[in-house]
């Protein structure tokens, strides 16, 4: 474009335009700082009113958030003096940490879930999506609108079958079946939406391979896949963030073992209802690495969303 | 690949014998390569959905397994579709729709329009408005509430000082008039990013030379926004509409968090009823006719909008 392009907007104008973009931006970005600022107040700090904006750090949030504390004698205490930083933040309270609470569990659970079902999901949906791009499968043609409508049933009413489902195979509760689970949920989307990627690389590129005598999967594998990488990489990030963000299934499927961080997040209680620092706390640590990977790769991921309106 | 006398032969021999020969013909590796991906599909899917179409016709309850589910027929719809409850429900997700949808679309389009003036550095604020689509429902839906509470919360202190109201004066959950409104805020917030994303990539498609030719045709800025930007943003502007339409009429793990579809049923969307009936009274068989209804309603719905979508597209 040139620097004399009759169309390109006014200074004026950008600088209007930049200033209430940049205050609609700060005033989303605030209940995101509020959360993250809680994490670090003490209980008496994060209800007090009005809020407070400047306070002093404490990490008594995470210490609650990740033991499990009873109360104690007061000989008990005398007894056993505090050993650690954390110790002590409890016995302020005039309690005794018990044990590691369930936190670490379940976030570990969310990771292993998370990861489990994209890596199938993606692995499984390149693999659909090549076919489906270069070979001529029945049902080609009605892939999207079949696609469209699986997404179109609400997740509780596909829970109702599905929680039958788990209890007769065993399945309730586990790793396994959640990831067995949030992988076919992940799959129509990924399929359509890798499919869109491959659709986008040439043919002459594996036709040329396999004149040189390349075996349909060796093109596959050395060709295309290499081609597809970005591809691939946004679809796996739209995988991971939903099985990461995951509620209805989990709270429905799951309780104790394969419990992930979402359902478990709210119920963190405190003396006297919410333990709001350790709530936030929770929902930080929770957030921030899907924040931080936004951040990091919001190309892909803008990629991946405006993907499907411009393909058409 | 080395040589031997093997490649060269393979190499002279015609391309479609060398695929039969050299490695699985392309028909088993489309076989192989799909194979899976529909068995899981259908699985999770499919059978699921026929397994929900054949309770809905009888009274099962998930709670006594033991006790055989009787074929009933039609009389789970009959008493949903007589149901005044249910349309309660029906119509404060249709609020929650209307009014997400309107603002989100609203604000999302301004701000795509916004941002493609191309100020300094909108592509970092671009990515901090896009923050709140990635996060997970419930969990923003869990800390909203403490954002909302009228003693402590940073919302009502915020509308305190911006209107000199009392805080403690209204409680955006609890207020029977102003929950509705609590989740459609947070939902907006949400979700306007996504609207915004689209919006931008269909601004961004209209190519320059079509404003350079009506700016020598004299064209005003105002009448070029009508009949150029608009119409060429509107096939975009409807698909989010249509994936944000299908997305908040399954609304659950957001409200359910932030508000439980209280005070009282004033905030139940159809899929916390349904959840209610499935997973706390166990009326599955009739839970399963509820989903059903539901799903054919959307199903409809957007058939008819895809429908309309694209003879917009063709124009």
């Amino acid at each position: 474009m040139s620097s004399f392009s009759i169309t390109e907007p006014s200074k004026g104008q950008k600088w209007i335009a930049g200033i209430l973009v940049i205050g609609y931006a700060l005033i989303t970005l605030l209940p995101l700082i509020w959360i993250l600022a809680t994490g670090f107040k003490s209980s008496a700090d994060s209800i007090a009113y009005p809020p407070k904006v400047t306070f002093e750090p404490t990490l008594e949030g995470y210490v609650n958030l990740f033991t499990s504390q009873t109360r104690q004698t007061p000989e008990y205490l005398a007894e056993n003096p505090p050993q650690t930083w954390y110790e002590e933040i409890v016995r302020d309270k005039g309690m005794v940490i018990a044990g590691p609470s369930r936190f670490g569990e379940r976030f570990l659970n969310s990771t292993i879930i998370g990861f489990g079902s994209t890596f199938l999901s993606v692995f499984l949906g390149t693999l659909a999506a090549y076919a489906f791009s270069r070979f001529k499968v029945p049902l080609k043609d009605d892939l999207l609108f079949f696609i469209l409508s699986t997404r179109m049933m609400p997740p509780i009413a596909v829970a109702i079958p599905i929680f039958l489902m788990f209890r007769i195979v065993g399945l309730s509760d586990t790793h396994a079946g959640m990831i067995l689970l949030y992988t076919a949920v992940n799959l129509s989307l990924s399929v359509w939406l890798l499919k869109g990627f491959i659709d986008e690389i040439p043919r002459e590129y594996e036709e040329a391979a396999l004149i040189d005598g390349y075996t349909r999967f060796q093109a596959f594998y050395k060709v295309v896949l290499p081609q597809a990488a970005t591809g691939i990489a946004s679809t796996a990030i739209f995988c991971l963030i939903f099985a990461w963000n995951e509620y209805a299934f989990a709270v429905l499927l799951t309780s104790g073992t394969a419990q992930t961080a979402p359902p478990f997040i709210p119920t963190i209680i405190g003396v006297g209802g919410q333990d709001w620092p350790a709530v936030a706390a929770g929902a930080s640590l929770f957030l921030l690495p899907v924040m931080v990977f936004t951040i990091l790769l919001r190309k892909h991921l803008l990629r991946g969303i405006t993907f499907g309106a411009v393909r058409k | 690949m080395s040589d031997s006398a093997i490649d060269r032969v393979a190499r002279a021999t015609p391309p479609k014998l060398a695929k039969k020969v050299r490695g699985y013909s392309d028909r088993a590796i489309a076989w192989v390569f799909v194979t899976p991906t529909i068995i899981l599909l259908l699985a999770v899917n499919i059978f699921p959905l026929l397994w929900t179409i054949w309770l809905s016709f009888t009274n099962y309850r998930a709670n006594r397994p033991n006790l055989d589910a009787k074929w009933i027929g039609l009389k789970n719809y009959e008493r949903i579709l007589t149901d005044a409850d249910i349309w309660l429900t029906m119509q404060a997700t249709a609020h929650f729709l209307f009014w997400t949808l309107f603002f989100q679309v609203l604000i999302g389009f301004a701000l795509a329009w916004l941002i493609n003036r191309k100020f300094k550095g909108n592509d970092l604020w671009t990515t901090v408005i896009v923050l709140p689509m990635m996060l997970s429902p419930a969990v923003v839906g869990n800390f909203w509430t403490f954002l909302y509470q009228p003693q402590i919360g940073l919302f009502n202190y915020a509308v305190a000082f911006l209107t000199g109201a009392d805080p403690t004066s209204f409680s955006m959950i609890g207020d029977v008039s102003l929950a509705p409104w609590s989740i459609v805020i947070v939902d907006t917030w949400m979700w306007t990013p996504f609207v915004m994303l689209i919006c931008l990539a269909g601004l961004r498609s209209i190519p320059d030379s079509i404003y350079e030719a009506a700016e020598c045709d004299r064209a005003s800025k105002w009448r070029q926004f009508w009949t150029i930007t608009v119409p060429m943003v509107l096939p975009f502007l409807m698909l989010a509409v249509l994936f944000r339409g299908i997305e908040n009429f399954k609304m659950f793990d957001l409200v359910v968090q932030l508000t439980g579809g209280g005070p009282g049923s004033t905030t139940e969307l159809t899929s916390i009823n349904l959840k209610r009936e499935a997973f706390e009274k166990w009326r599955t068989g009739y839970s399963s006719a509820y989903a059903i209804i539901l799903f054919v309603t959307v199903f409809g719905l957007a058939s008819i909008y895809v429908k309309a979508l694209n003879k917009v597209k063709e124009r």
